[in-house]
């Protein structure tokens, strides 16, 4: 992609649209191999208890996704209240040396990790109170998207479909409208399961896309990273293009119409 | 003294120590970790200056992968 269209979230510009999560690997060297394929810049991080005792002398995903080279956006998985929520980033704030680059999720459910959205306006309030540049995983409701943008957050990003189902983009037209009504950007989040949901969600204007299970629930997960990060250069390349206007009853060929042999 | 490290009760023979003591002990010193102390962040800076009391609630976390 060329360097003037870079992704910019709080003021800071990234390389690539594509930002990916750390989980459900099966090893870290898959993690850090499928991560380079994916050419993203920004990594997701949970937040949890340290191995104290036996496993203590275990490698740590630090040792393969150094700080250095990519900018960690530790989240809040497995959430379920602002106050948890809130909790987690301010730990991962010491943790990463005053990093004020976060992911906020609230969950609501644990069948089907919906987020609940009412606790994720409460925790975005205290966090941009509190100067972190929240990044705000929310359902794909237009007036939701409107208020956590309002509040302060430096992305929005409504799902696509439920965490980890693959299930693809369901309601597009949802997305097209927050997507419309953002000063800042809008993500993709969740959802995603190959790499035509990924070129249909840049289609649509989002200005990049966070996933996980996508690339690492796949078969060949270092192949599907490559394919995901064409996906995402080809999807943004076709919406900055502009497609042709859809024309169901007047097909036009693409060859002249003189000049036929008789 | 006893205190509860991650959920989990530990027994340690001193009767008093500092977090940076602790982490120490548990040989995590080169990890990147953050610390709770019964509910309030201890920043690294102070490590070596608070001091743990018995009955103490310590979290001690860091990043691993997810999504």
């Amino acid at each position: 992609m060329n360097n003037e269209d870079q992704l910019i979230i709080a003021g800071q510009p990234y390389h690539s649209r594509l930002l990916v999560g750390t989980g459900k690997y099966k090893d870290f060297a898959e993690t850090r191999q499928a991560i380079d394929a994916s050419g993203a810049k920004i990594v997701t991080v949970a937040i949890r208890r340290t191995n104290i005792g036996q496993n203590a002398g275990e490698p740590s995903l630090l040792e393969f996704l150094p700080l250095g080279e990519f900018t960690y956006l530790p989240n809040t998985a497995g959430c379920y209240s602002a106050d948890d929520a809130v909790r987690t980033l301010r730990l991962a704030r010491e943790l990463l040396d005053g990093h004020k680059l976060v992911k906020l999720e609230v969950l609501g459910d644990p069948k089907t990790l919906y987020p609940n959205v009412i606790e994720t306006i409460t925790a975005a309030k205290i966090l941009v109170k509190e100067g972190f540049d929240v990044m705000v995983y929310t359902s794909d409701d237009p007036i939701i998207a409107k208020e956590l943008e309002e509040i302060g957050c430096c992305a929005v990003m409504p799902l696509a479909s439920l965490i980890g189902s693959g299930m693809g983009i369901l309601n597009p037209w949802n997305l097209q409208i927050i997507i419309e009504n953002a000063k800042v950007p809008v993500l993709v989040d969740a959802g995603v399961g190959t790499a035509s949901d990924a070129a249909i969600a840049m289609e649509l204007g989002c200005a990049g896309i966070l996933m996980n299970t996508a690339i690492a629930g796949a078969r060949n997960p270092i192949l599907m990273a490559s394919a995901m990060k064409k996906a995402v250069e080809a999807g943004r390349e076709a919406y900055l293009a502009g497609r042709m206007a859809k024309k169901l009853y007047s097909a036009s060929p693409s060859s002249p119409t003189s000049g036929m042999i008789d | 003294m006893q205190i509860l490290i991650n959920g989990n009760a530990k027994q340690f023979a001193v009767k008093s120590m500092t977090i940076a003591d602790l982490v120490s002990q548990l040989n995590i010193s080169g990890k990147r970790i953050a610390i709770e102390c019964n509910g309030e962040i201890v920043p690294r800076s102070l490590f070596a200056d608070i001091a743990i009391k018995e009955g103490d609630k310590l979290e001690i976390v860091g990043a691993v992968g997810g999504g």
